[in-house]
């Protein structure tokens, strides 16, 4: 066992404002959405458009830092023990049985983490960003000086944004859920918060990331 | 670390930038201080009326008045005959009918039905001295009423059922000498009191905006703006701003929130992109009639019935009319909720001698416009139904006499006879009348356009954006959020939030209990071997 630096600074940044922001579009979107009555309708609307506003932002900064890391990498899925994962979170976990794949810094995401966040990542999010901006900056029929996008209907767009806020809370109960399968029951939120995990094998070598220039993570 | 810092300085500012570009205040419009500057500049008149010689020598007849006034506002009086105070009428392009000479003088409405056969009591409210429907009398400038609309004394009045001329308690010289602007006494005078009563037809014109305050009218409020009608029914040459839809048909000569206000008036930009689909009476009218109720509901067919061979009347608790033997039952309304439809200006009139079904309500009145017509809008209506007299062979709505002067002579209020009634009143606009009548429900829209609230009462985000029972729930054809949503995404949304908990309680709960039965089994083998040394040590 060793301690490793597995989160960096701006990965721990970027995952806690994203979840801050998840929880609070979640929160004022669904007011929108007229099932809950929390922070009232006008001020859900403002705070629901300033938050997506600064989740844009932060998903510019992340693609680029996923980019230029080569860290988009961890979230190419595969089928290798996809299937030994799975049975892990069924039987394994009751047994006190091993993880099946070894968490190591350059591969720190299990196949089924890879496959739900690359799901995440190229489905979910993107439906949500385009449909929310779509929401943002579609105006009715209309015909004077206003310029924006004249969209007969809202309902398409609507609907499609409404499934992903719901995948997305599914995702996010079930990720606070999924948080206390690691070595020990917090270890992975340790890890999250402080950027060290204690884990198995040979501690890595000092260089983790590319320079730039410098073809990337070749397998 | 040092670039961590930079990242996230860099991160900071941008989300700062964002948000001052999202708070942008619109320069559109004419900020409210201004506008209170503006009409806080009461005009005084230019000259003293009462010192004219002119205004000073005895009136014997109301006609003398409005030659001494032409005397010296020549011209004048040609441009009132060209308007729709003194016609009753005028050109309106209508949909599916063509181009139509349409006004008070031959529409029916749902109240007291039209002026035909009852001008000599109707007539009070033209701008004439004794309303006769001939061109003898339309084309006599000395018939124009200056007084009607320019008189400042207060003291000015119309007699009752003698065509519009002046009430002989009226001392023509005293109000000649004390004339200018139009106030809201002049057009209230009138405007408050359509349909035979106070707030009767409008909902939103009464005689509480004589002497209103902010709360039932921010615009009149006298301890307000204490704007006059004219302030926004401007005229050029005796031409007012506005018409109503009761009897106009065009998208023209309206008069708009927006030209005061701009098309973009609130510093919030949510609120500024509902300006193009919710007019802005829609929610600064919360409700109409605030103060004294107006008529929602006109049911002629109970009228006739007679106490001891005499009409009576009936009031409810707040001396409301209920009924009345010459016109029937009524239900009225106070703080009432608009109707809210999509209007693009134009409409359509049921025009006498048009078809009807007598099996369905009968549209007196159609506003036009939808979700997709660009150019419409949400507006706030008051409906008005009732149940009117119609022929029940030739299928048309019956325009019947109701004023009467004389026994026999047919009008309803006088005999109490329909056949007769009905009979006077379609020889009046040369239609036959088959001698079967019957009632026929109808219908009527007015756009309430008055009693602005304080804004403090503007109709909420979640009166309309609210999943049960809000003000648009029978608004369709479109996405309201809030409102509007998928039965089946929700139902996909609940089932898998539902799946996902139920699965973590199970899944969580078996690693709870395996893992007690482990570290108790644990716990248990360590015991043993514990007790089987010290066993084994005795
Ligand atoms: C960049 C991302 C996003 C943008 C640009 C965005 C934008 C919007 C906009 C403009 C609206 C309509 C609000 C209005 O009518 O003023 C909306 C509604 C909504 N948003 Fe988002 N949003 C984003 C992300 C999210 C996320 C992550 C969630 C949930 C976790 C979410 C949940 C909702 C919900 C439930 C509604 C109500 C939909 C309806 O009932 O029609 N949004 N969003």
């Amino acid at each position: 066992m060793k301690k490793e630096y597995v989160y960096r600074a701006f990965e721990r940044f970027w995952h806690w404002t994203q979840a801050a922001l998840i929880i609070f579009l979640g929160v004022s979107g669904f007011e929108i959405h007229g099932s809950l009555h929390f922070f009232g309708y006008e001020n859900a609307v403002h705070y629901h458009n300033i938050a997506a506003i600064s989740f844009l932002i932060l998903i510019a900064f992340a693609i680029f830092w996923h980019l230029t890391t080569g860290e988009w990498r961890q979230y190419i899925p595969t089928w290798k023990n996809l299937r030994a994962q799975a049975e892990y979170y069924i039987f394994g976990i009751f047994r006190n049985a091993p993880h099946p794949t070894k968490k190591t810094v350059l591969s720190k995401l299990n196949p089924l983490q890879k496959i739900v966040y690359a799901g995440l990542k190229v489905l979910v999010i993107p439906v949500m960003v385009i449909t929310g901006l779509l929401y943002m900056f579609y105006r009715y029929p209309q015909k004077y000086e206003v310029l924006s996008l004249n969209i007969k209907n809202l309902e398409a767009i609507a609907i499609l944004h409404t499934v992903g806020a719901f995948l997305l809370v599914a995702f996010f109960i079930m990720h606070l859920y999924l948080i206390t399968t690691g070595q020990t029951v917090t270890s992975n939120l340790k890890a999250m918060i402080t950027g060290y995990e204690e884990l198995e094998g040979e501690p890595h070598e000092k260089k983790k990331y590319p320079e730039v220039n410098e073809p990337v993570l070749s397998k | 670390m040092k670039k961590i810092f930079f990242a996230l300085l860099l991160l900071g500012a941008s989300i700062g930038l964002v948000l001052t570009a999202l708070h942008k205040n619109s320069t559109e419009s004419t900020p409210l201080s201004e506008l209170r500057k503006q009409y806080s500049q009461k005009t005084k008149p230019s000259v003293d009326h009462s010192l004219f010689p002119q205004l000073k020598k005895k009136f014997t007849k109301p006609q003398q008045v409005t030659a001494a006034c032409i005397s010296c506002h020549n011209g004048r009086t040609e441009e009132v005959m060209h308007s729709t105070h003194w016609n009753w009428e005028r050109l309106e392009y209508i949909k599916g009918k063509g181009i139509r000479a349409i006004g008070k003088r031959n529409i029916l409405n749902n109240f007291c039905i039209g002026i035909a056969g009852s001008e000599k009591s109707c007539t009070r409210c033209h701008v004439g001295y004794g309303y006769a429907n001939t061109a003898a009398y339309f084309t006599d400038s000395l018939n124009v009423d200056c007084l009607a609309c320019h008189d400042n004394s207060g003291t000015y009045m119309k007699a009752n059922e003698k065509a519009g001329m002046p009430d002989t308690s009226v001392n023509l010289n005293f109000v000649a000498q004390h004339v200018g602007k139009p106030t809201r006494t002049d057009c209230g005078a009138c405007h408050f009191f359509g349909g035979g009563g106070n707030n009767v037809k409008h909902g939103d014109l009464e005689m509480a905006l004589f002497d209103p305050s902010r709360n039932v009218d921010v615009h009149m409020a006298s301890d307000g703006a204490d704007m006059q009608c004219v302030d926004c029914h401007t005229a050029q040459k005796h031409q007012m701003l506005g018409k109503m839809y009761s009897v106009s048909s065009m998208n023209r000569n309206r008069v708009q929130c927006e030209t005061c206000h701009g098309s973009m008036p609130h510093t919030d930009n949510v609120l500024n992109d509902h300006t193009l689909k919710v007019a802005c009476q829609t929610c600064h009218i919360p409700v109409y009639a605030k103060v004294n109720p107006t008529k929602l509901f006109w049911d002629w067919s109970q009228a006739g019935r007679l106490k001891d061979g005499k009409p009576f009347e009936e009031k409810d608790s707040n001396g409301t009319d209920v009924y009345m033997s010459i016109k029937g039952a009524f239900v009225w309304g106070k703080n009432v909720k608009p109707d809210y439809l999509w209007f693009n200006g134009t409409a359509s009139h049921y025009l006498v001698g048009d078809a009807i079904d007598p099996s369905k309500m009968v549209k007196i009145n159609t506003l036009y416009g939808s979700y997709d017509d660009p150019d419409a809008k949400i507006y706030p209506v008051k409906i008005h139904r009732g149940k009117q007299i119609y022929d029940a062979q030739y299928h048309y709505l019956i325009q019947p006499k109701l004023f009467s002067d004389k026994p026999g002579d047919g009008g309803y209020w006088g005999d109490f006879n329909w056949n007769r009634a009905a009979e006077e009143g379609m020889k009046k606009i040369n239609l036959p009348y088959s001698g079967k009548y019957g009632f026929v429900e109808t219908e009527m829209y007015w756009p309430v356009n008055h009693m602005i609230s304080p804004k403090e009462q503007t109709v909420s985000c979640t009166e309309c954006h609210t999943r049960e029972n809000g003000r648009l729930a029978n608004l369709n054809g479109f996405y309201l959020p809030g409102r509007d949503y998928n039965a089946s995404v929700e139902l996909f949304g609940k089932g898998i939030l539902l799946l996902t908990l139920v699965g973590i309680i199970l899944h969580g709960g078996a690693r709870i209990v395996v893992r007690r039965k482990r570290s108790k089994m644990i716990s248990n083998s360590k015991a043993e071997t514990i007790s089987a040394k010290s066993k084994g040590a005795k």
